[in-house]
């Protein structure tokens, strides 16, 4: 519950501008929180005059054996006969978490001919791999990987579990959450290890982001968190390092589901995991019309690049819905996001603002998407684009 | 057929905007609306029904002005609506929330098929509908984007993947997740919108759906949020100016390190 001392509120309004859900109102001087409060906390953070505090009721009983838990753990993504990128990914920041928190850092491989995948995760950090192979996990099943990785977080007990927040991480690890009853932070931008009591701080964006949370699970384990592709950064790869792969044998009653999968179908143009690229070229209104994807395109190329997109464009038809960066698309993290044309609505930026560098051209000064651009050209696409083309091309030496 | 189709009442996100001076949101004027994601979730619901027949009830955990976007759904075709409501489910993470949620339904007399939005954009988590599942003991697939057939026994969806799709077939009961591309809402009719005014909405409280305290609400929530905090912000920013040439050729020394 919210807490609001009265003797203390001196109605300045601060929280109210601050809650992003509208529950709070000074009335008669006094701040008075509604029931659209969710206890996210923000009020209390902005309080000058610390009036604000939210009181857990009871709170959760710490689990008996939380003691017990350790090491941090990686699910490795195969899909389609490979490794996910962001499989390699989460082993660089699990290898950090694991040696802050002096543990061990195990790799969870599921597929079908994973051939040498677990030495690429050895080589990248991990110590332990359990491997388990079988021709019923050639197509992802939610049920099937939910039983398996359920089944050996309980025998092994790790502290910590992370996954890749793509189609696969985010579809299936929440039943694994809810199966081991602990708590899950979904696409987390920021994880460190608390030194003081080695609990893991969970950093995401909330709000479309616009504000950043912290969240921890103090009482439960394993601690769950999802980390969407890009974010964090691969190791490079070492031969020498030396680690265990631990063979599981699947047994039957986690390899039945209650859906089929009959087909796993790869499309041409869903090809572009967009998620995947580091530099993205993205187009919004601005191109006036589906001639402007060409032109993009173009442009792409000479940066060996992919193309996105914004809502509105692919609301028109321009570009097929794959390509969508934004709340009600893809979020992407390039180390180079070049705006074309796009505005900027929060929506979008929600999508995008991770990126390293963000570049903009727009014919309108007043574009939103300048406040978060750190270089922003103010020009007509059509006359911007083609000079910058034939410059990075004069650039590379063609 | 017996459907029930999650809902939740969001703040519009249209009417959200960044305030260029502070960076913080500007929410003056924000209305409440229906997850969007859930409007497309309500249309497959009814389509399912108008297609094998059966009942749909929309239910939804939240304040008691969510009853708007329960009667909202019964304007597009829901049959029925549940308001899950409490003071003490406030805070609630995704894991109370699908203890929650599976109360109300058990509570509500379960469900052959449950279809949820693929995620609120308040959170973003898409955690929900998995977790709901998961305490129901039904299997459940995400992100879906396309029901290829459908009947009283069996059904055949497309799943949206990173590269593609997935063609998945399952009977019931069954709890599916879908994206915005499975369909265009409908707008409600004036016949469904003067249903929608008359309905009565069921109100469950805690006691009603028989939750455990200890598993609602932010002290039933493995996770706490113990920070809040604006995004740092970004380094460097530069318009660039001079004519168009010199500011392409600013802009390519700028961007030389990702030309590789």
């Amino acid at each position: 519950m919210l807490q609001i001392d009265e003797k203390l509120c001196i109605g300045c309004g601060i929280c109210e501008d601050a809650c992003p859900f509208g529950a709070i109102e000074v009335v008669d001087g006094v701040a008075v929180v509604n029931e659209t409060c969710t206890l996210c906390g923000a009020c209390v953070e902005v309080c000058e005059v610390e009036a604000l505090s939210i009181e857990p009721e009871g709170g959760r009983p710490v689990q008996a054996d939380i003691e017990s838990w350790r090491g941090i753990w990686v699910f490795c993504e195969f899909i389609g006969g490979e490794l996910a990128p962001v499989a390699t990914e989460l082993l660089g920041i699990g290898r950090k978490l694991a040696d802050d928190r002096g543990a061990q850092l195990g790799a969870v491989l599921l597929g079908h001919m994973t051939g040498d995948s677990a030495q690429t995760l050895i080589g990248h950090g991990a110590d332990v791999v359990y491997r388990v192979d079988n021709p019923a996990l050639e197509l992802f099943s939610d049920e099937i990987y939910e039983k398996i990785v359920s089944d050996l977080i309980v025998e092994h007990k790790p502290e910590v579990v992370l996954a890749g927040a793509t189609a696969v991480g985010r579809s299936f690890i929440p039943g694994v959450a809810t199966r081991v009853d602990a708590g899950l932070t979904a696409d987390c931008t920021r994880l460190e290890i608390r030194a003081e009591d080695g609990i893991l701080l969970q950093t995401r964006p909330a709000f479309g982001g616009n504000i950043m949370a912290t969240i921890v699970c103090p009482d439960t384990r394993p601690q769950m968190a999802t980390v969407r592709p890009k974010v964090m950064k691969a190791l490079p790869f070492d031969q020498n390092r030396s680690g265990e792969i631990i063979d599981v044998a699947a047994v039957p009653r986690q390899l039945t589901s209650r859906i089929t999968v009959l087909e796993s179908v790869s499309e041409q143009q869903a090809r572009v995991n967009i998620q995947e690229s580091d530099i993205l070229v993205s187009g919004g209104r601005g191109l006036e019309n589906e001639q402007g994807f060409e032109l993009l395109g173009k442009l792409a190329e000479a940066l060996r690049a992919k193309v996105s997109a914004s809502r509105a464009v692919v609301d028109a038809g321009w570009i097929p819905y794959p390509h969508q960066v934004g709340q009600t698309g893809k979020t992407v993290a390039p180390k180079l996001y070049v705006a074309c044309g796009i505005s900027g609505a929060i929506q979008h930026v929600a999508g995008m603002q991770s990126s390293e560098t963000i570049v903009a051209i727009n014919r309108d000064p007043d574009a939103p998407i300048f406040n978060i651009a750190d270089y922003g050209i103010v020009g007509d696409i059509y006359e911007v684009i083609p000079k910058l083309i034939d410059k990075i091309e004069e650039k590379r030496g063609i | 057929m017996k459907i029930v189709v999650c809902i939740k009442q969001v703040p519009d996100a249209k009417d959200v905007k960044l305030d260029p001076e502070t960076n913080t949101l500007a929410r003056e004027g924000v209305e409440s609306i229906m997850n969007p994601y859930d409007q497309h979730a309500l249309e497959t619901a009814v389509t399912i029904k108008e297609a094998v027949g059966g009942t749909v009830t929309a239910v939804s955990m939240g304040p008691p002005q969510a009853e708007a976007v329960l009667r909202q759904a019964i304007s597009c075709g829901a049959d029925a609506g549940v308001l899950v409501s409490d003071r003490s489910f406030a805070g609630a993470d995704t894991w109370a929330t699908s203890y929650t949620l599976a109360k109300a339904v058990e509570k509500s007399g379960g469900a052959d098929l449950i279809i949820c939005g693929k995620q609120a954009i308040d959170g973003d988590t898409a955690q929900v509908g998995p977790g709901l599942a998961m305490r129901l003991d039904i299997p459940f697939a995400t992100c879906i984007q396309k029901i290829r057939s459908v009947d009283a026994s069996t059904i055949v969806l497309e799943r949206m993947m990173d590269d593609g799709y997935d063609v998945l077939q399952s009977g019931y009961p069954l709890l599916f997740t879908v994206v915005k591309d499975i369909n265009q809402p409908r707008v409600p009719s004036l016949k469904g919108k003067m249903k929608a005014k008359k309905a009565r909405i069921t109100v469950l409280s805690a006691a009603d759906i028989g939750a455990d305290p200890g598993c609602i609400g932010l002290p039933g929530s493995p996770t706490q949020v113990v920070k809040v905090f604006p995004p740092e912000p970004r380094g460097e920013r530069a318009m660039l100016t001079g004519t168009v040439e010199e500011q392409v050729e600013q802009l390519v020394d700028k961007i030389k390190p990702y030309l590789v």
